[in-house]
């Protein structure tokens, strides 16, 4: 969907026309109060469920969260994912070209924030005519701006419904997304954001961040399970390689990660998006006060952790717990004792989909 | 859920929610399955949390469609500010604590009034037991010695004790046999001692 109107941005900066990509799934309701927003986080798309025709293995990043019958029931609700700006899967981004010069943004993009992506979704709602959805929804920066949602339109959501995420980046956090941004920015092919034009692509930095990124979704115990200390190309007797190759399988596994990765993102979308989630911080605005940000907001939480995530650790969660239960809103909190990291929000595991299946069952019921 | 089906499900509940007032602002700690908090929120108009660290507990109580934070009650009560409830609710879970006095404590200074209950010790079925050399085993404690999750045995006056330790008023103190009030000897024949507590006012200076 293409919008006309300038968007503004939290630095100052304006989008001057920008196209949303989106989808949906499900059926809305006579009097629209069906509708489900899932927010997407670092690498995924509006493709939340579902596969295309004739592509059977792009299957959707939610898959097993989202579709008939599933937790998120597109039986029983209107589901819309949308690809936010500045990313690279057909919403304006950074290999767009810039009106204003003829050529692609590049590194001239503007840096988003995630209260820009909410606003820019809460456009794409107006359109649709949403007033009010059931439930606004997303896990880790998804997370983060289904709390956005529910604070910067509060009448705008019945429920918000928010995982393996936290109200800011703690300094390790940031200090991960800037090796990543380093390896990108310092990648010559990088060419100071226009790669696009000398018909190259930063790889080796992309594939870099995103072995760092990596290794930050998995936890010790699933890396020790999974590979621990494998050898991949043993010589003979089991031997070391001796060289600077690969001899672990913990580094076929990333650099393969790494590989896979940097063929379809984009360097740009990367460095944004790192950006976007080092300075989320909602209580920053109130003197690091999270009650008080939380203040205002009027929808139900509903609020999942996973223990051995140290990304986004269980601790942060429990502090939009706190700040919730101190503004006396309606919370419910999952803390899932789950070994897959970060991850775990993206996997199968019937005590978290159980509980996400019993919330929408509430809000179902409401709705009947 | 109604009263006839909290009375039918857990009379000592149905006892209980008497001393809820209606619109009372209610944490729940040790919810189970929600069925209290369940009934207060329908027939009370009461708001609040359950707080529960069993998956199946957390996922029965999310499945009645109450707020149920899940949370390991041995760390105590730091997720909710000083005298943010009006009744603090800690219902046949307090004997499973480690932090007995800690968990007491917190509980009387996130609300303005707690209500406790315990299996009683000292019901007489228990001495008949131990007088006769074993470990009681009984409805109210249906469990082995060696796979109890009870580590904590009290009577109704060793509570009494503790709790005028911890500086908390008895508003009332009330044995319950399978959910009816045992008057004549309350300590002998009570199954369950349910205590209403609040903190001492501070005498004026």
């Amino acid at each position: 969907m293409q919008f006309a109107e300038p968007l503004r941005l939290q630095s100052g900066a304006a989008l001057a026309d920008y196209t949303l990509v989106y989808e949906t799934y499900g059926t809305l309701n006579a009097d629209k109060s069906n509708a489900v927003l899932v927010c997407h986080a670092l690498n995924a798309s509006h493709h939340v469920a579902g596969v295309y025709e004739g592509e059977p293995k792009k299957v959707g990043w939610w898959n097993n969260m989202v579709g008939p019958g599933k937790p998120l029931d597109t039986d029983r609700f209107f589901v819309i994912g949308v690809n936010n700006i500045g990313s690279c899967f057909g919403s304006t981004g950074p290999m767009h070209t810039n009106p204003a010069t003829g050529k692609p943004y590049g590194a001239a993009f503007p840096v988003v924030t995630v209260e820009d992506w909410v606003a820019a979704q809460a456009r794409l709602a107006d359109a649709l005519g949403i007033e009010q959805f059931a439930a606004v929804m997303g896990g880790s920066l998804g997370g983060m701006q289904a709390l956005a949602w529910s604070i910067m339109f509060p009448a705008r959501l019945r429920h918000c419904m928010v995982i393996a995420s936290t109200p800011k980046l703690s300094a390790q956090n940031i200090a991960f997304n800037d090796v990543a941004r380093q390896a990108i920015l310092s990648d010559p092919d990088y060419r100071g954001g226009d790669f696009y034009e000398h018909g190259v692509v930063p790889k080796n930095g992309l594939r870099v961040a995103r072995m760092v990124g990596h290794i930050t979704y998995l936890s010790n115990d699933d890396m020790a399970e999974k590979f621990g200390r494998k050898l991949r190309n043993a010589a003979e007797n089991n031997d070391y390689q001796f060289d600077f190759g690969i001899d672990f399988e913990i580094e076929s596994y990333l650099r393969y990660q790494g590989d896979k990765f940097s063929e379809y993102f984009d360097a740009n979308t990367y460095l944004l998006i790192t950006k976007a989630l080092d300075y989320f911080d909602p209580a920053r605005a109130f003197g690091g006060d999270l009650t008080r940000a939380l203040a205002g907001t009027q929808a139900e939480f509903f609020v999942a952790s996973f223990s051995t995530d140290w990304r986004f650790s269980p601790e942060h969660s429990r502090d939009i717990v706190q700040a919730l239960v101190s503004n006396r809103r309606k919370v419910s909190y999952a803390e899932i004792d789950a070994q897959h990291g970060h991850d775990a929000f993206l996997l199968e595991d019937p005590r978290y989909m159980n509980m996400v299946r019993a919330y929408y069952q509430r809000i179902w019921e409401e709705l009947a | 859920m109604n009263f006839q089906d909290l009375s039918s499900l857990r009379p000592d509940l149905a006892f209980i929610a008497h001393w809820v007032p209606n619109n009372a602002h209610v944490l729940d700690v040790g919810c189970g399955d929600g069925a209290m908090l369940r009934y207060l929120q329908g027939d009370k108009a009461c708001t609040g949390y359950g707080i529960e660290i069993d998956d199946d507990e957390l996922l029965k109580s999310a499945q009645r469609g109450i707020n149920v934070i899940q949370q390991d009650m041995e760390q105590g009560l730091a997720l909710f500010g000083d005298n943010s409830f009006d009744t603090v609710l800690c219902l046949s879970s307090l004997q499973m604590m480690k932090h007995v006095e800690h968990l007491l404590r917190d509980i009387v200074r996130v609300g303005a009034e707690a209500i406790v209950s315990f299996p009683n010790f000292a019901y007489w079925p228990h001495r008949v037991a131990l007088a006769r050399g074993r470990m009681p085993v009984s409805k109210s404690l249906p469990y082995q010695w060696y796979d109890t999750p009870n580590v904590r045995c009290a009577t109704i006056y060793d509570f009494e004790e503790l709790a005028a330790e911890c500086g908390l008023e008895v508003l009332e103190r009330v044995a319950l046999a399978d959910g009816k009030v045992v008057s004549f000897l309350p300590n002998l024949r009570g199954s369950l001692a349910v205590f209403r507590l609040r903190k001492k006012a501070r005498s004026a200076p």
